[in-house]
């Protein structure tokens, strides 16, 4: 189908796009957040190894 | 020794009992509280005698669930304040039979005169006669499921000092079945169809409860102590 | 192989091993994903009667699925974590239930918009529906005992209790459609009988779903990765290992 087709997706647009549209912002929501908590995490533990290992 | 744990569970009974009796508030609140909620519905949706007939069984139903659900934390709350609750927990006893007892006693003082009570409430919601039979049958069974459930979400939050909200956040979800079941075998009855299936499956949940339910209160209590 | 996968279960072992797995896991997750998608949304024809509002099926399917699987992970993690008392099953099951409540949200979600055009309403309250939003109310319960008791042990064990206690849930969710008469159609896939889908629609069905699921195991190892972190902070296998954590 063209991509004008695609986007309205018989008429259905808002419907399937939303849903997947929701669906996409949650997932990679649940897989940036604990992404972002790693690198806090990791910086902590670093800081608190270097302040160790220069004492 | 099963006729030692036999009088241990009776004599838990009646000192529950007991303390029911002189704590005269702890039993006459929820039934306060059941008849006030009952009565803001008519107050609110306005007294249509057809409206107040159709949802009768619902409110009621609902409103002696709250009921109980507010008067969940009674049964293990004082004890485990006191330190009773942990010595009940070291005694040689079976602890889940001891916590059964508890259960027995909060259903006696809370679900019986809950059921009791509905014909009144029933009447004042121009409910039929049979209907109010069907409603007292569905709350015979249904009161001591609230109660068994109910003691798992006490167990669970009995620690924690404002618990009362994630009682209710606990429970709600586990009580919606019997409470479907529950008003549905009181409108079905009303509509002139067989309302006995619905009650085999209540008596089936109560079953299930009072076989696993005291089980998983027992574990949770420890937990909490 | 028992005693291989005991001393998987140490914070250390666990950690290194799924530090070793992940990246694969999300080069298979983001492969499918792409794959799924674009059969999904393109290849796929459209059906009969819905055109293409049908296509939601392929999100709202694999969601509700995996909200039930995640759900039985977290209880089956819970009890393991009662008997056998390891803290590697705690952590994971804690870990599943922010997952298993998104997943949740979206099946009911998806499910509303897309019942919307199709049955004409966004809500029933039928049985399948009512007990998938029981079991988001059981998640949220879940995450909201565990939270408000302080000692992390007692918070970890009463809520494997309320895991378990909610395990009636599932079976009623599934069975649903066959022990009441719902709006929600009734299941065209099982184990034993094969499908009642039209191939061409299974199929993307069946990669989006594994897509899902190798989503879960990546999301759900990422978490759980950062929290033993957090909890051996101090201890002498991470302090050791400052550039390669």
């Amino acid at each position: 189908m063209s991509l004008s087709e695609f986007f309205n997706m018989g008429g259905y647009a808002f419907h399937v796009w939303t849903s997947y549209g929701l669906s996409f912002v949650l997932m990679v929501m649940l897989v940036v957040l604990p992404m972002q908590h790693k690198k806090q995490l990791t910086r902590r533990i670093r800081k608190a190894i270097r302040r160790r290992t220069e004492s | 020794m099963i006729n030692n744990s036999l009088h241990a569970f009776t004599s838990i009974v009646r000192r529950d009992l007991k303390l029911a009796m002189r704590n005269r508030s702890e039993w006459t609140n929820p039934l306060f509280f059941f008849f006030l909620a009952c009565s803001l519905f008519p107050l609110g949706i306005g007294p249509g005698r057809d409206t107040l007939e159709l949802i009768a069984p619902g409110i009621i139903w609902v409103t002696a669930l709250l009921a109980a659900m507010l008067s969940l934390e009674s049964i293990f709350r004082s004890d485990f304040e006191d330190g009773n609750l942990e010595q009940l927990m070291l005694s040689p006893h079976p602890f889940t039979i001891l916590v059964y007892a508890k259960v027995l006693v909060h259903w006696l003082v809370t679900g019986i005169p809950l059921m009791l009570l509905s014909p009144l409430l029933g009447l004042i919601l121009h409910m039929p006669a049979d209907g109010i039979l069907l409603l007292m049958f569905s709350l015979l069974l249904g009161t001591p499921v609230l109660s068994l459930i109910g003691s798992i979400g006490a167990a669970l939050t009995v620690g924690l000092k404002r618990g009362g909200m994630l009682l209710s956040l606990l429970i709600l979800p586990l009580y919606i079945p019997i409470l479907i079941f529950g008003t549905g075998a009181v409108d079905v009855g009303l509509g002139g169809l067989d309302a006995s299936g619905h009650f085999l499956l209540m008596g089936a949940i109560l079953i299930m409860a009072l076989t696993l339910a005291p089980l998983a209160a027992a574990a949770a209590l420890r937990v909490s102590i | 192989m028992w005693k291989y996968l005991l001393k998987l279960t140490s914070f250390k072992n666990f950690y290194q091993f799924s530090g070793k797995l992940l990246p694969w896991l999300g080069v298979i997750t983001f492969i499918l994903f792409v794959v799924g998608l674009y059969w999904s949304l393109v290849i796929a024809p459209i059906d009969y009667q819905q055109k293409d509002s049908y296509r939601i099926l392929y999100v709202h399917v694999p969601a509700a699925w995996m909200s039930l699987f995640v759900y039985i992970v977290m209880a089956t993690s819970g009890a393991i974590h009662l008997i056998w008392k390891t803290k590697l099953s705690e952590v994971i099951a804690n870990n599943c239930a922010p997952i298993g409540a998104v997943f949740t949200f979206l099946a009911l979600v998806t499910g509303a918009i897309w019942g919307q055009p199709t049955w004409g309403t966004w809500w029933v309250w039928d049985a399948r529906l009512t007990s998938e939003l029981i079991l988001l109310f059981l998640y949220i319960g879940y995450m909201s005992l565990h939270s408000a008791i302080e000692d992390r042990a007692s918070a970890a064990r009463a809520a494997a209790i309320l895991a378990i206690v909610g395990l009636v849930n599932i079976p009623i969710i599934h069975y649903s459609v066959d022990w009441w008469f719902t709006l929600h159609q009734s299941a065209s896939i099982s184990v034993s009988k094969g499908s009642s889908m039209h191939p061409s629609m299974y199929w993307p069905l069946f990669v989006m779903a594994t897509a899902f699921k190798f989503y879960f195991a990546t999301v759900l190892l990422m978490r759980t990765r950062n929290d033993i972190l957090e909890r051996d902070q101090n201890a002498n296998w991470v302090q050791e290992q400052e550039k390669s954590l």
